[in-house]
């Protein structure tokens, strides 16, 4: 998620290493002389955000300073793992969510590692029995609406209403073969409607694309520059977003005070649970341990809804006022194998109806 | 030079050729056509929305081939008969938006035609906005070549037709059409390549309706790891590029022989009538106006993104956290720097090796060196990721980036040096030999200090490929690296106005340094034919 506001760290690629690189161009190395320092190499999503206060603690722990990789989407961040498995980029992996587990896991890009505070975390969340990966946050991908836009017609009343004539034109959605909220909504979809029967997941679908909806590559896209109720002059009154985006407009509203004038449908929501996991053939594996466990512990669980919008999994973490109670961890998900079985006919068939 | 070092000469850029161009385009075409589970050729052929796209694809690019030819036919003659002043930078300046990085084209015409364009009509998602873009891209290839051939055609032959009563339609139809032909041909084949190929333009303009195939192989490989399809999908547009490539070699070959050609200084004059000026005057305020809106409303966007003439779109990059854009310039310079140094290595040696011997190996060898340019981007760094993992696996080093840059980049070295070189080694090396110099003095001190600005030439442009490649680095740019197109095509994707103006800045910048070089590079070309 990308509700842009605390000052990021992003501790820069080390950029002055390039002329020596270009000078040891024939030299066949991951790395042309090392530090001292002790890092470990974090990659993950363009949509990690995190308060440098909470990574210089880290450093100030541990000793460890930390490097973050940004590598792009979700997809490609966890196809690049499967591809490079055990010659990693990195040394761990944040942003492999319960669409693309199975993937990893099949490729065994990750290495066990069970973390002491993983006893504190809701055992809805443990989906690998090995702890290849570890929970680090969820959250609920659901419909979004501008109040503002709704008196008449009334907001729409979950994925049925919003291919009623009377909001038609009004939805913008994400290209879910490039968007992770994207792939979640089009999974609620087939989670409702199913793929066999009178009314199919792809009938809705084709009712949606009649009814003028709006697909775009990313999630920002749609929810900043097409939502009215982002306030940055979108068009369209309904967005998939997050259940915490209508929190996230008040924390971040400019007037003190402010109530929220977006709101969220709490049924036909889609659990995403965010995981992180040690590279296979990592070199700083007691590093990459020590950054498992920070992750889980209190400080950074209780930056993650204030900075990444979502719920953290560690439970008994104290929430900001604005996010309400945080929704049941143990929820039922959609089975990982059956995602990874069906992931790529699903998307060739999404595509077909609504692109093409 | 002896024959160990002819020996050396042609085993470096061989190895390299081997390692990095055939080996992982073997390996895409092997994974195409006998995937493990046997059913990814199959499935994908027998996919309808593939096809869909692969016509789309062809068709887009036979269109935009047309609407090129047409569009630059009159520059290309006005450029080949008419003396003007300023003609020289007029013509240098049509060349840039060729060698524009296919990011900064897009980029530029989303401020033209995009959301928030200048014009106020959206059109990204529609075709008419990729044709635009390739027209703007391509217009160069056909005023070069054909334009070039034009000027050395002798006006005295459309002269005799007049003459004979022919109309001045009848005579260029009947006389000077034929004439061209092979050239209009060529220009037409390169066009027809590289339209056809398209991506960077494709992924901001055309997203997410629709693809190329280029951009489908993108999608199937880097996004669902669905490499069998993508690499059938690579066999079926390696076809297409075969075919294109093998047209422009047929009539690359005709055109040099078959004509008599007259000196263009011969062949050219200034506008005499008050029509004729008229016509040069329309002719290049039409080519001026394609050719100048995209880049102008790109710089005029980057000023004036958040009202009044700022350079906040500049001085705010610092500020952007979701890409690093200092880091992006970084990467893009030492990527830039080691692929050129890559592409003189390889691209050198050979120019040398094939200047010193003519016949069959010579032409292999120049048709091995010049395949890269001509295949996609895309499938190169598919090639990479599916070939490179043993016995060294590379997929996951810095190095393999500038590799694929300078594969791209060498033919440019290889090109800017050769005809030079081939001069250099007829009459200036017996010369040398006549006045007592042995074979490697007269490479050290005849041959090489001249074949040094020629290759500087190529390294010159080798740089800017390599600052502008976007395809192959999408697959295999590393995590937490990218460069500065990646970096536009990033912020792009982003919302609010200064990630825009940073994709903008950036596309600015890139721009410049671009257009730089080009000039830089018109300037210090040794004169003589030139390819590219």
């Amino acid at each position: 998620m990308q509700h842009a506001a605390s000052s990021r760290q992003k501790i820069q690629w080390r950029s002055r290493g390039w002329l020596a690189a270009a000078v040891c161009l024939g030299v066949i190395a991951t790395g042309c002389g090392s530090d001292e320092q002790r890092t470990v190499r974090l990659v993950t999503h363009g949509d990690w955000e995190m308060s440098s206060d909470v990574l210089e603690a880290f450093t100030s722990e541990t000793g460890i300073a930390i490097e973050v990789l940004d590598g792009g989407s979700a997809a490609v961040l966890v196809n690049q793992a499967v591809l490079t498995a055990g010659n990693p980029v990195a040394d761990v992996l944040f942003g492999i969510d319960n669409t693309l587990l199975s993937r990893a896991l099949a490729a065994d890009v990750c290495v066990p590692y069970t973390s002491p505070n993983l006893t504190a975390v809701s055992p809805g969340l443990v989906l690998d029995p090995e702890h290849r990966v570890t929970p680090i946050d969820y959250g609920d991908v659901c419909l979004n609406y501008d109040l503002l836009a709704f008196t008449d017609p009334p907001p729409p009343s979950g994925l049925i209403g919003i291919i009623d004539p009377a909001y038609r034109g009004m939805t913008v959605v994400q290209d879910p073969t490039l968007s992770s909220p994207g792939l979640a909504f089009m999974l609620t979809t087939i989670a409702e409607f199913g793929e066999s029967g009178e009314y199919t997941w792809l009938d809705y679908w084709a009712d949606l694309r009649a009814n003028d909806v709006t697909v775009v590559s990313s999630w920002s896209t749609a929810y900043f520059d097409r939502f009215t109720g982002a306030r940055s002059g979108g068009d369209l009154p309904i967005v998939v977003s997050y259940a915490t985006s209508p929190a996230a407009e008040v924390l971040f509203a400019t007037e003190p005070d402010t109530v929220a004038s977006t709101a969220s449908l709490t049924e036909d929501c889609f659990r995403q649970i965010e995981f992180a996991g040690i590279l296979a053939g990592t070199p700083n594996e007691s590093e990459a341990q020590a950054l498992i466990d920070f992750m889980l512990g209190q400080a950074f669980q209780e930056a993650i809804a204030p900075n990444m919008f979502v719920y953290p999994a560690r439970t008994g973490t104290a929430l900001h006022p604005a996010f309400g109670t945080a929704p049941d961890p143990n929820a039922t998900t959609m089975d990982p194998d059956m995602i990874d079985a069906n992931r790529e006919r699903w998307l060739a068939e999404w595509t077909d109806v609504v692109l093409r | 030079m002896t024959r160990t070092w002819r020996l050396v000469a042609g085993a470096i850029p061989l190895v390299f050729l081997l390692a990095f161009f055939v080996w992982p385009l073997g390996t895409v075409i092997a994974t195409g056509l006998t995937t493990e589970d046997g059913s990814a050729l199959g499935r994908v052929l027998g996919d309808s929305s593939l096809r869909g796209i692969a016509w789309f694809t062809l068709w887009q690019a036979a269109v935009s081939t047309v609407l090129t030819v047409v569009a630059a036919l009159p520059a290309a003659y006005v450029f080949a008969r008419y003396d003007f002043r300023g003609k020289a930078v007029a013509r240098a300046l049509t060349t840039v938006p060729f060698v524009l990085p296919t990011v900064v084209v897009g980029t530029a015409f989303l401020a033209l035609i995009g959301p928030r364009g200048v014009l106020g009509t959206d059109l990204t998602g529609t075709v008419w906005a990729i044709l635009a873009a390739h027209v703007f891209f391509n217009m160069a290839v056909v005023i070069r070549l054909v334009g070039g051939l034009w000027a050395h055609l002798d006006p005295k032959l459309e002269d005799a037709a007049r003459t004979l009563g022919a109309s001045k339609w009848r005579a260029f139809t009947q006389v000077t059409l034929p004439l061209l032909r092979p050239s209009i041909a060529a220009a037409a084949s390169i066009v027809f390549l590289f339209s056809f190929t398209s991506f960077g333009t494709v992924m901001i303009l055309g997203a997410p309706r629709l693809a190329t195939l280029e951009v489908e192989i993108y999608r199937r490989a880097a996004l669902f790891l669905d490499l069998p399809a993508a690499a059938v999908l690579a066999v079926v547009q390696l076809v297409g590029v075969v075919a294109a490539l093998m047209l422009y070699g047929r009539y690359q070959e005709r055109h040099a022989v078959e004509q008599a050609l007259r000196p263009a200084r011969e062949t050219s004059r200034r506008p005499n009538t008050a029509g004729e000026r008229l016509m040069v005057g329309a002719t290049l305020g039409w080519t001026g106006l394609i050719l100048a809106t995209p880049p102008l409303v790109l710089v005029w966007r980057a000023l004036t993104l958040r009202g009044g003439i700022t350079l906040n779109a500049f001085t705010d990059l610092g500020a952007i956290t979701s890409v690093d854009p200092a880091s992006a310039v970084a990467n893009s310079v030492g990527f830039a720097f080691a692929a050129m140094l890559v592409a003189v290595g390889i691209g050198l040696p050979a120019a040398v090796l094939v200047a010193a011997r003519r016949g069959r190996v010579s032409r292999w060898f120049d048709t091995l060196l010049m395949l890269p340019l001509g295949t996609s981007a895309v499938t190169l760094g598919l090639g990479f990721l599916l070939a490179l993992d043993t016995p060294i696996d590379l997929r996951s080093s810095w190095i393999i980036v500038p590799i694929a840059h300078a594969l791209i980049a060498a033919p440019f070295v290889f090109r800017s040096t050769l005809p030079v070189l081939r001069s250099v080694q007829g009459r200036l090396r017996e010369a040398a030999a006549v006045l007592g110099a042995t074979p490697s003095r007269s490479w050290r001190e005849v041959e090489l200090p001249i074949a040094s600005r020629a290759a500087a030439v190529g390294a010159a442009l080798a740089f800017v490929v390599s600052l502008g490649e976007f395809g192959a680095t999408m697959f295999l740019a590393r995590p937490g690296a990218p460069t500065i197109p990646v970096a536009i095509f990033r912020l792009l994707g982003r919302p609010g106005l200064v990630n825009l103006g940073g994709a903008l800045a950036l596309s600015v910048i890139l721009m410049v340094v671009t257009t730089i070089v080009v000039l830089a590079v018109e300037r210090a070309r040794p004169p003589g034919p030139a390819v590219f």
